[in-house]
């Protein structure tokens, strides 16, 4: 396995890290990765992410809890054992709607929320044993920390890491 | 600052007369003679033979619809046993009150529903205040420019309803209440002079709200420090708790009582729902007309982002209670609260799931995704539709009770449609154009001009 070169830049601040992120991506570098100790707010856009398409994926999930419901409504109240409750006995799933509405809406948010949450997970590369990711372990503390390769720039970077506020800054060696 | 165009000061007088040739031709042609009902009638039984049929019997299986009048008559004939003849003049009679109410709904109808626009931006302003939310104020002017409909458009409203007095609520009606034992024990409440006792109450309380916050605004223009905004502050959660007691009052006399018979507990939020959605997307369509002209540099596309938020949360808000409000009576099946929809059912069958469909569907499917909310003409389309849903919604609330299956969306509907419409543009507008649009002392201006999503 080939071992390659890494930059930890590490800082105490949201706003400074921020900062440096918008100079690290003004002097066109590529930040691999940038580990925090929570979200921050516009930190997707100023690393230039694609914005998420987690939206679409639970629009999806919530049309097929839609069917679900209603296939299920349909088998469990209609066809399978039909019953007399409040006296509509009428057999027909059009007819008995209103009363599968709530269960309809209920698997919709079921679906939608649950498988919501599993794609982000995996999607996240988060799952059971997984070992942890992170390179330091402040960054579940009070640090944030920002990943760049090195591709033999390693002056440069050093140069304009150092006058970006951040408080270490190490070259570190990565096992692919 | 903003000078009211000649243009849409035209357009505003001209649907103004348009509206009230068409009102004044709907009433002209409402007044039929029992021979002009009773030709109407044969007419009509010989036009479509066999859809009469059906018409007359969705006519006898409903004895409380249409003001329940039909009942108290049908247990007259079974006791006294009159013959036919009597039975087919009552049938025309009631026919005949039914033609003659109509100019009268489609007024009140449609002075309720601007009304009601205003009065939901008012709504909406307070709550602004009270939680001093930073996002909005760029908009105040706009919602204190479309509050200025409440005081007149909330008297017109009770101007029409004491004019049309038994033609609307039949609870006013002495022969009615003569043989109704319902509307008897509800005298208490229904009868004239409570209904406009309470009806001023409401309004003068709605106004002096609005008169006290507007001066405050403009008077925190100029100041040099917050105190306004705190007087405003105070005043819109006092006017929050006014308002949501007395507009569920004003909703059952207003509304729900043109169906005396029925009643439902939740009547007066599923009313708030329609004018919370409908006075938002008012405050989204003038906003966008007037950042169009250039007029509101400091709104943003997160703004109107933030308004389509709204009308698309609201929207889903209103179809949770009319949901919860329809599924309730639908599945106790109660015969005195079902009526209720069983006519408009069988009689309204068009109006009643269109506008499901225009104020759920249409805004649940156009307004999901978050980039068409950022996108002006699209949430004008969806905001039209909404407006024409709540409207249809209001029709569905009054005209049943009182046009029974005589309705239909023509010329005094219309005529009274453009009549307010043009008269909501005319004081909305002028209210506008005499202040600077922009509330530039409050205290959260700077974060709202900097609002970004």
């Amino acid at each position: 396995m080939e071992a390659s070169k890494v930059i930890h830049a590490i800082y105490n601040d949201d706003d400074v890290l921020m900062a440096a992120v918008k100079k690290v991506k003004a002097a066109k570098h590529h930040i691999d990765e940038i580990y925090t100790p929570f979200p921050v707010h516009g930190l997707d856009k100023a690393m230039g992410l694609e914005p998420t398409r987690i939206a679409i994926a639970a629009f999806m999930y919530g049309c097929v809890g839609l069917c679900v419901a209603v296939l299920m409504m349909n088998f469990i109240m209609i066809e399978d054992w039909p019953q007399d409750i409040g006296g509509k006995p009428s057999f027909s799933y059009l007819e008995n709607m209103p009363a599968f509405v709530p269960i309809m809406f209920e698997l919709t948010v079921f679906f939608a929320a649950h498988l919501m949450v599993i794609t982000f997970y995996l999607r996240s590369r988060m799952w059971p044993f997984k070992k942890a990711e992170n390179p330091d372990p402040r960054t579940t503390d009070d640090h944030f920390l920002m990943e760049i390769s090195v591709h033999g720039n390693e002056e440069d970077l050093q140069n304009l890491l150092q006058g970006t506020g951040a408080v270490e800054i190490n070259l570190v060696d990565k096992a692919h | 600052m903003y000078t009211f165009s000649n243009r849409l000061k035209m357009l505003s007088f001209v649907l103004i007369i348009l509206g009230a040739i068409a009102v004044g031709v709907g009433f002209m042609q409402s007044h039929k003679t029992f021979s002009e009902v009773e030709t109407l009638l044969a007419h009509e039984a010989s036009g479509h033979g066999s859809g009469h049929g059906e018409e007359t019997k969705a006519h006898d299986t409903h004895p409380a619809k249409a003001h329940g009048t039909e009942k108290a008559h049908a247990g007259d004939h079974a006791a006294d046993g009159r013959g036919q003849h009597d039975a087919h003049k009552e049938h025309v009679e009631h026919v005949q009150h039914q033609i003659a109410n109509r100019p009268w709904s489609a007024i009140y109808v449609a002075a309720f529903f601007f009304f009601m626009i205003a009065l939901g931006v008012l709504a909406f302003y307070a709550v602004q205040f009270a939680a001093q939310a930073g996002w909005s104020p760029v908009l105040f002017r706009v919602m204190e420019g479309i509050t200025s409909y409440v005081l007149p458009g909330g008297l017109i409203v009770l101007l029409i309803a004491f004019f049309a007095d038994k033609h609307l609520f039949i609870w006013l009606d002495p022969e009615v209440i003569a043989h109704d034992e319902l509307i008897q024990a509800k005298q208490g409440w229904l009868n004239k002079i409570g209904f406009f006792i309470r009806g001023i109450i409401f309004l003068g309380g709605w106004s002096l709200y609005r008169h006290f916050s507007r001066k405050f605004s403009l008077a925190q223009d100029e100041a040099n420090d917050d105190k306004n905004f705190k007087k405003s502050f105070r005043i819109s959660a006092a006017f929050l708790v006014f308002y949501i007691y007395t507009e569920s009052m004003m909703s059952w006399d207003w509304i729900m009582s043109v169906d005396p018979h029925w009643f439902s507990t939740l009547f007066g939020w599923y009313v708030f729902a329609s004018m919370f959605v409908s006075g938002i997307t008012t405050i989204a369509l003038i906003t966008i007309y007037l950042k169009s002209k250039g007029l509101l540099p400091k709104v943003n596309d997160s703004h109107i982002h933030d308004l389509a938020k709204f009308m698309f949360g609201i929207s889903i808000f209103w179809t949770y209670l009319w949901f919860s409000q329809f599924m309730l009576i639908w599945y106790s099946n109660i015969p005195e609260e079902v009526t209720y929809f069983v006519t408009r059912i069988e009689d309204y069958k068009l109006p009643f799931f269109g506008m499901l469909a225009m104020n759920f569907l249409f805004p649940l499917l156009l307004l999901m995704n978050s980039d068409y909310k950022r996108i002006p003409w699209f949430v004008v389309m969806a905001g039209l539709v909404i407006l024409g849903g709540h409207y249809i919604d209001i029709f569905n609330m009054i005209m049943p009770a009182t046009v029974g299956d005589r309705w239909f969306i023509g010329l005094p509907e219309i005529g009274a449609i453009l009549l307010f419409a043009g008269l909501f543009i005319f004081v909305v507008f002028s209210s506008l154009s005499k202040h600077p649009l922009l509330a530039k002392r409050n205290p959260f201006i700077k974060e709202s001009e900097h609002f970004h999503y």
